[in-house]
């Protein structure tokens, strides 16, 4: 992959002109993919769910222009499935961990700082703050404003789960990268050194079990 | 003994299987609020007490019964937030419209927080892709093939496929369709997808 398709400066306009179908579609699965396997939310990919709707929008429009009956148009259908697949389970993904994890989702939301790039897309803050508000009213009508007056409240970041941070997931590495220092979380300040994922979306919330003793780098590309 | 009734409910909740939704147990909220209410008076009164006469002794029945208090407290809403979850997941299986037996088991408050949930899931949907809707609900699992082989449970009459099409779903009557058409209906159980 080009440099211009690189994670961080996805969301310029110019960059995303050069972008091919082909290296759309591997973004999108990227994101798919770090969501699914990841047990925290990731950031929004909003600029890439909607480029991938516009290229289904065309695609559908294309294939109504070819006849009955041609092998093509079969091909390129089950192509449109598979992509809105994708595209689905992505953002369904996204949808059950804000929901799981709703106050805390908010929680940080709130927090973020200026400039700092958010979490959820505008329709996701939506739908997650009409989600917390649905369940509180719910609750408060239901049993809480029955109880005694100092019981009528509950903290939805306590009472709701937070995200596993310590789970561990699987890396691929995608472009070979020497001495990257894991911090061990044992007591002996054993230095790994590892050849690792440089995906920065997974980077961030993991901790990467490794076998201690020495190790060759490993080194996987991605096709 | 204090905080029966709630663990009750939630033993209730646990008895079922997964993704199954018992009957919202009006009557057992009953108890546990009552439980509750009574626990609430019976510490006012030894706190006033305690505060009067200074009798220090009532401190720890008072600390007991409040333990009881936040105990129920946290199961009924243990027991209401798992019934949320099995009702969502009810929203994914049968699309926005409930069949009257599962409706039956839910209390009013329920089906109010169905309908907002119901809203809310739809006007995200719509506004996806900036604006352009897709609906999610759909494609559950990974596409094998585009067409595959339905046989009609009941009479649903007339359906209308992409290319404009219209079929007749009779009961018993067996057809080829596309497959992004039918995973509704065979969700709502009115076809069922024939493995040869």
């Amino acid at each position: 992959m080009s440099d211009a398709l690189s994670d961080d400066g996805s969301h310029e306009d110019s960059q995303e002109d050069v972008m091919t179908p082909a290296e759309l579609i591997v973004k999108l699965e990227e994101a798919w993919l770090n969501e699914k396997f990841s047990p925290e939310l990731m950031e929004n990919r909003s600029e890439v769910v909607e480029c991938v709707m516009e290229q289904l929008t065309h695609m559908e429009a294309n294939l109504q222009r070819v006849k009955k009956g041609d092998a093509k148009a079969s091909i390129h259908r089950m192509e449109i499935d598979r992509i809105r697949f994708v595209l689905s389970s992505y953002l369904r993904s996204r949808l059950q961990k804000i929901e799981k994890f709703f106050p805390h989702v908010l929680e940080r939301e709130k927090s973020r700082g200026e400039g700092e790039p958010s979490l959820l897309s505008p329709e996701e803050f939506a739908f997650a703050k009409e989600y917390l508000a649905n369940t509180e009213t719910y609750l408060k009508a239901v049993a809480l404003k029955r109880m005694p007056p100092n019981l009528q409240t509950v903290d939805m970041i306590k009472a709701v789960p937070q995200p596993y941070l310590d789970s561990f997931v699987f890396l691929r590495v995608k472009e070979r990268q020497e001495n990257i220092l894991v911090e061990p979380e044992t007591d002996d300040q054993r230095e790994f050194v590892w050849s690792c994922a440089v995906d920065l979306n997974v980077e961030v919330c993991v901790l990467v079990w490794m076998a201690p003793g020495d190790h060759e780098p490993a080194e996987i590309t991605r096709p | 003994m204090f905080c029966e009734k709630s663990t009750e409910l939630i033993r209730d909740l646990q008895r079922v299987h997964d993704g199954q939704l018992p009957a919202f147990s009006e009557d057992g909220l009953r108890q546990v609020l009552q439980e509750m209410e009574c626990l609430y008076e019976q510490n006012q009164s030894d706190v006033n007490e305690a505060k009067s006469e200074g009798r220090a002794e009532l401190i720890p029945s008072i600390k007991l019964r409040h333990c009881c208090l936040l105990r129920n407290q946290r199961c009924v809403t243990a027991y209401l937030y798992d019934r949320l979850l099995r009702i969502r997941a009810l929203r994914w299986e049968y699309g926005s419209v409930l069949p009257a037996n599962i409706r039956f088991h839910m209390c009013a408050e329920e089906l109010q927080w169905f309908s907002h949930y119901k809203k809310s899931l739809a006007s995200f949907m719509r506004a996806l892709g900036g604006g352009e809707g897709l609906d999610i609900t759909q494609d559950m699992k990974p596409p094998k093939s585009l067409y595959i082989e339905v046989r009609c449970l009941k009479d649903h009459g007339e359906f209308e496929i992409d290319d404009g099409t219209v079929i007749l779903l009779k009961k018993n009557s067996q057809h080829f369709l596309p497959r992004w058409k039918c995973e509704q209906l065979i969700r709502q159980g009115v076809l069922e997808h024939v493995v040869s």
